[in-house]
Parts: C-alpha cells; sequence; structure tokens
C-alpha cells in the first residue's frame, strides 16, 4: 500500500497545470481516487455529514453483489455438467463458470469504461465512478451465452444514450444496467429468451443428456408446467431449492440466499433503501395474490403463489439491486414507498398477464424509474399545500 | 411590384430553399412532423416516397395560399388551408395508388396522414399567408427536402441495422451487410425496426446538429 501511494503522490506533478501530462489530468484523478480518499475537501457550505464519497458507497455495491456473482459463476458450471451428464467437484465447477462469466464482464467493463472516458476528453470533466457498479450489474443480468459483440452493443448504448446524452453520472433517468438489458432484450431477442440461451453450450449444439430442457423457471410456466423444476422435469424443485437457486436464468439472478446477503449489506451500510426494498416486495406479493384469487383454473402464471413468485425470475435481484439505484428511484420518503410498491405490482401484472415478456421485472423498473420524478413532485407538492393550510389556520387563532 | 425589382435566385430566396435542410431544419430544429418520420422510416423506399409527396404536396400548398392570402378571411383561414392541403393530398394519395401501388400499400394511412402532418399548417400559417408565391414555393420545397433529408438518413440507418438492407426506388433491395458477416454471427437488430429507434435516431441527430452548432442551443 505505501508503495503505491508513492507512486501516485510522485507521478501527481506531472499530471497538474502545465505537467506534462496534462490533459490526462481526469484519467490520474480517478485512479488517485479509487486508490485513496482523496485529500481535497468542500471550501463553501457544504451539507456532507459522512465520510463515505461516491467511490465508497459505489464499492460497497460492488461487495454486495459478489455472494450472488459468486454463486452465478458455481451456477453456471453446474448447470452445464447437469447439462452433458457429468460431475465434477465444486472447485472444478466454479472454475470453470468463472472462466465462462469473466469475458462478459471484462466486455462490459471494458467498453463502458471506454465510452465515459471518451466523453472525459470531449466535455473535459473528471471521470465518475458511475459506471463500476454497472459494468458489474450487466454481465450478472444476462444469459451466459449471449454473444460478446452483442453485450458490448448494449453496453455502448446504455451509456451513450442513457447516461451521457443526460449529462454523466447522477442525471441518467432510467438504470443504465437495465437499459442495457433492455437494448438486448429488443433487439437480439432471439439471444435473450427461449430455452437455448440460459445455459452454456446449448445455442452452440452440444450434446445434451436426454430429457433434459434448459429454460427458465418462468419459461416452463408459460410452456404450461406448473412446477418449477431444473433440467430435468422430474427434478423438482422445493420452496428450498428455490431460495438456493440451482436452476437457469441470467447469471446473477438465481440464488436469492445470495441476494439477500448483499440486501442484507446494503440494508446494514445504508446505501440502499429499506423502504424501496420492502415495498417492493410488498406490492409484488399483494398483486400476486389479488391475481391468485382471481385467476382462472388452468392460468399457471396467475394461480403461482404469491411466495414463488417472490423467489422466481429476477424479482429478487431487481428490487435488491435494481429498483433502489439512488439516482433513478424516487427520493422523497413517501415517494419511494409508492415507487416501491408500484414496481413490484406492475411487474407481476408484466409477468402475468402479457407472456410475451415473460421476465416483468425490468420492463416495471424502467417504466417506474421513469415516473419517479413525478412521484417526487406530487410528495413534494403534497406536503407544501399542506404546510401552507397549516400556516394559514395558526395565524387565523392569533 | 417589388418582385420584379428582385431577382428570382437572391441570397434571401436561397436561404428560403437551403435554411430548412440546415439550421431550420423542420424535423430536428422545429420539431415538426416527428410522427411521420417515425413511421414510415423503416425501410428507405418508402422514406423517400413519403418525403416527395410531402415535398409535392407543401410547395402547391403553399403557392396556392400565398395567391389567395389576400381573399381568404382571417376567421376561416384554418378550415381553407386544410381544403387546400386535403386536395392536393388526395390527388397525390391516387397518384400513388395507380402508378405505385406496392409502396402506397407500405405507406398505409400515413400519406392520408399527410393533412395532418405539422410541418404543411406549420409552414402555411408561419410563411404562405405573409408571403409572395415565389418565395412560397422556395419555402415549400426548401422544408419538404430538409422534412424529406431527416427521413432518408434515419430510414437508411434503420434499414442497414435493421434488415441489412437498403431499398432504392427502381433498384429494389441491395444487401448492405455482407454474408459473411451473419456466418461470424452478427445478427440483424430488431429493435431498429421498432419505432421507438427511429426517435433515438433523430435525438442522436439532434444532438449532432446542436453540438456542432451552438447558436441552436437555447
Amino acid at each position: 500500500m505505501k508503495i503505491l501511494e508513492n507512486i501516485i503522490r510522485n507521478t501527481k506533478p506531472k499530471f497538474e497545470k502545465g505537467g506534462k501530462y496534462e490533459k490526462w489530468l481526469p484519467v490520474y484523478e480517478s485512479f488517485e481516487t479509487f486508490f485513496f480518499v482523496p485529500a481535497h475537501t468542500t471550501k463553501q457550505g457544504s451539507h456532507v455529514r459522512d465520510a463515505i464519497d461516491l467511490k465508497r458507497s459505489m464499492m460497497m455495491v460492488i461487495i454486495a453483489l459478489l455472494p450472488a456473482l459468486l454463486f452465478g459463476m458455481w451456477n453456471v458450471g453446474s448447470l452445464y455438467y447437469m447439462s452433458i451428464g457429468e460431475t465434477h467437484s465444486l472447485l472444478e465447477t466454479f472454475w470453470f463458470g468463472f472462466l465462462k462469466v469473466l469475458p462478459l464482464i471484462i466486455v462490459s467493463y471494458g467498453v463502458g469504461l471506454g465510452v465515459e472516458f471518451i466523453f472525459v476528453f470531449l466535455r473535459g470533466h473528471e471521470i465518475n465512478e458511475g459506471f463500476l457498479v454497472s459494468g458489474m450489474l450487466i454481465p450478472m443480468i444476462v444469459p451466459i451465452d449471449v454473444p460478446l459483440w452483442m453485450l458490448a452493443v448494449a453496453t455502448a448504448f446504455a451509456v451513450l444514450i442513457g447516461k451521457e446524452a443526460f449529462g454523466g453520472t447522477g442525471m441518467n433517468i432510467v438504470n443504465p444496467a437495465l437499459l442495457a438489458r433492455a437494448f438486448l432484450f429488443f433487439a437480439y431477442p432471439a439471444h435473450m429468451s427461449g430455452n437455448k440461451v440460459w445455459i452454456h453450450g446449448i445455442s452452440n449444439g452440444n450434446q445434451l443428456v436426454d430429457g433434459f430442457s434448459g429454460e427458465t423457471i418462468l419459461g416452463q410456466k408459460i410452456n404450461g408446467i406448473s412446477h418449477a423444476y431444473s433440467g430435468f422435469v422430474d427434478n423438482q424443485l422445493s420452496t428450498f431449492d428455490l431460495l438456493v437457486g440451482n436452476y437457469a436464468g441470467s447469471v446473477g439472478e438465481t440464488s436469492v440466499i445470495a441476494i439477500a446477503i448483499g440486501a442484507i449489506i446494503l440494508l446494514y451500510t445504508g446505501i440502499a433503501s429499506f423502504r424501496i426494498m420492502f415495498s417492493v416486495f410488498a406490492g409484488g406479493f399483494l398483486m400476486a395474490s389479488f391475481l391468485n384469487a382471481v385467476a382462472p383454473a388452468g392460468n399457471i402464471l396467475m394461480n403461482t403463489p404469491a411466495l414463488e413468485h417472490m423467489l422466481i425470475g429476477g424479482f429478487a435481484f431487481g428490487a435488491v439491486f435494481m429498483a433502489t439505484d439512488p439516482v433513478t428511484a424516487a427520493q422523497t420518503g413517501k415517494g419511494k414507498w409508492v415507487y416501491g410498491f408500484l414496481i413490484g405490482a406492475f411487474a407481476i401484472i408484466i409477468r402475468c398477464l402479457n407472456p410475451a415478456y415473460p421476465e416483468g421485472m425490468m420492463l416495471a423498473i424502467l417504466f417506474m424509474n421513469v415516473f419517479s420524478p413525478l412521484i417526487d413532485h406530487v410528495v413534494i407538492q403534497s406536503n407544501i399545500k399542506k404546510r401552507l393550510r397549516r400556516a394559514k389556520v395558526s395565524q387565523l387563532n392569533k | 411590384m417589388s418582385a420584379d425589382k428582385e431577382p428570382l435566385f437572391s441570397k434571401k430566396n436561397i436561404r428560403l430553399l437551403t435554411g430548412p435542410l440546415g439550421a431550420e431544419n423542420p424535423i430536428t430544429v422545429q420539431s415538426l412532423g416527428i410522427c411521420s418520420a417515425l413511421a414510415v422510416t423503416v425501410k428507405v423506399e418508402p422514406a423517400i416516397v413519403m418525403s416527395l409527396s410531402v415535398t409535392i404536396v407543401l410547395a402547391f400548398a403553399n403557392v396556392i395560399i400565398s395567391l389567395l392570402r389576400k381573399t381568404i378571411p382571417d376567421r376561416i383561414r384554418i378550415i381553407v388551408q386544410l381544403i387546400v392541403i386535403a386536395a392536393l393530398v388526395i390527388i397525390v394519395d391516387q397518384i400513388l395508388k395507380a402508378y405505385a401501388y406496392d409502396i402506397s400499400k407500405q405507406l398505409s394511412v400515413f400519406v392520408g396522414l399527410i393533412i395532418t402532418n405539422c410541418i404543411l399548417m406549420g409552414r402555411l400559417e408561419a410563411f404562405a399567408l405573409g408571403n409572395k408565391p415565389w418565395p412560397s414555393l422556395l419555402d415549400g420545397i426548401g422544408n419538404g427536402l430538409g422534412y424529406g433529408i431527416i427521413l432518408v438518413l434515419v430510414s437508411v440507418v434503420r434499414e442497414i441495422f435493421g434488415s441489412g438492407t437498403i431499398t432504392l426506388p427502381g433498384i429494389g433491395e441491395l444487401h448492405v451487410i455482407p454474408h459473411g458477416l451473419y456466418d461470424f454471427g452478427y445478427v440483424n437488430n430488431g429493435l431498429m425496426l421498432l419505432s421507438p429507434m427511429a426517435l433515438f435516431v433523430v435525438g442522436i441527430i439532434i444532438w449532432i446538429q446542436r453540438s456542432r452548432n451552438k447558436e441552436l442551443i437555447k
């Protein structure tokens, strides 16, 4: 650490005004603040009450994402070996998945940061670290076999249109990672849904064991199978199995337990909002219960128990890591309740009532991202009205 | 008449023709006629035909309204403009049906909807009602072509990336993306075929135009 600090401090003059690499100052600063807390402090009145800065809160999200990511890597390997009918040790299984997921992460970070660097030079502002989290989220919400060039195009689109067009980190209206996924979903639907993409090797025509099917649980339900299974139809999943998450899906979304560990980290450090997280689940649960009550017999998705709805698909992942994004979520306390509740409710509605979109979570969150400023506006205006009325009453009483 | 003193292609008149192609573009700067830009730009051919139709209708409507401008009572001017536009659009629609039936089918209601295209009413209200026929004609052609440029630009981007082809009137489909690329796993972008993508493309064009021409930023 000492050596690193010395290197960074000693090279600083070269990057400052008049130095040899003056142009590269934004790049230098991004590395400096990445490793060490920056030395400069606010000079005028400020509202900062905490030592934590943007970079460190982002790092905390990355740490919270790690359990789900590591589990996802193991899951990729495990499902692959299941599909070809082999069994391997835990370490081998994990290593296989690691090698498959790593390219996704590299492409996502490489392309995303590349676009950000270009804009740093065009606009001459400091590099923001906003992409640290998005770059990690993108590989976790795509199928393992998505072609890398598609991922690159989607990432570039998300950073360019979703973020830089609006002014960079902190100014985006919709969640960039979800925008990348939505782009993939609508641009290349054949590579984002169906039964071939969720497990490595099927789309390349690998020889599969008889009776193996690579659908997600939501895909199974749309195709008319009411009980959830993993790989083989008679390999039924209990509620506990759904919590563990050894079944087909996007890389990081399957394990509710791993996501829950991340949620605890986010809530304990105060980075994610408890209100949003809780109300997403509440909204989803109530809407699913309502649909259960009115469901016609034979409609599998509407008859799926509310609790199971919370465990399958990307619901938990979206609720914990996507809906709570502080930039795109509602900012007011009351607004957060409304925002989260509607996300949960819409996700279940889209899931059950529009089978063309098997996973409603992505669309629900993007939809509410757009509406969150409106929710905040209503909350603030009603508060102003209430206080004005109170002020008038107290004047009358005088 | 004062028009006799002014040459037909004076600097001012030329600007009427060229302005709408750039800094006064009806779509990207005046924000008129965006809806049809989203609807007919999946392929290049209908986009070209559509822009020609709009240009013709706009040029004739501008001239006719300009000729009538002193006789139209102010209160009923909108309805007069509508009648003129509607008559012209029906003529264009019938001609397309007679001579280019396939394209006319592709354009479906959007030829008829030229009547409601904001560019037409906008230019009639803003220009033809207060100017002589000749400048009005130039203004109509200029704005029609300005609309057409954006339409063709958007449709080229959408067709190349969405279908991998370019369809030109009279020539037919040209495969722009080589077959070898598909063997490498390249896939056409399905989002390009959906109308939201046209909005993105128009947005990007506006973005590029404004970052090059700072005067457009309010």
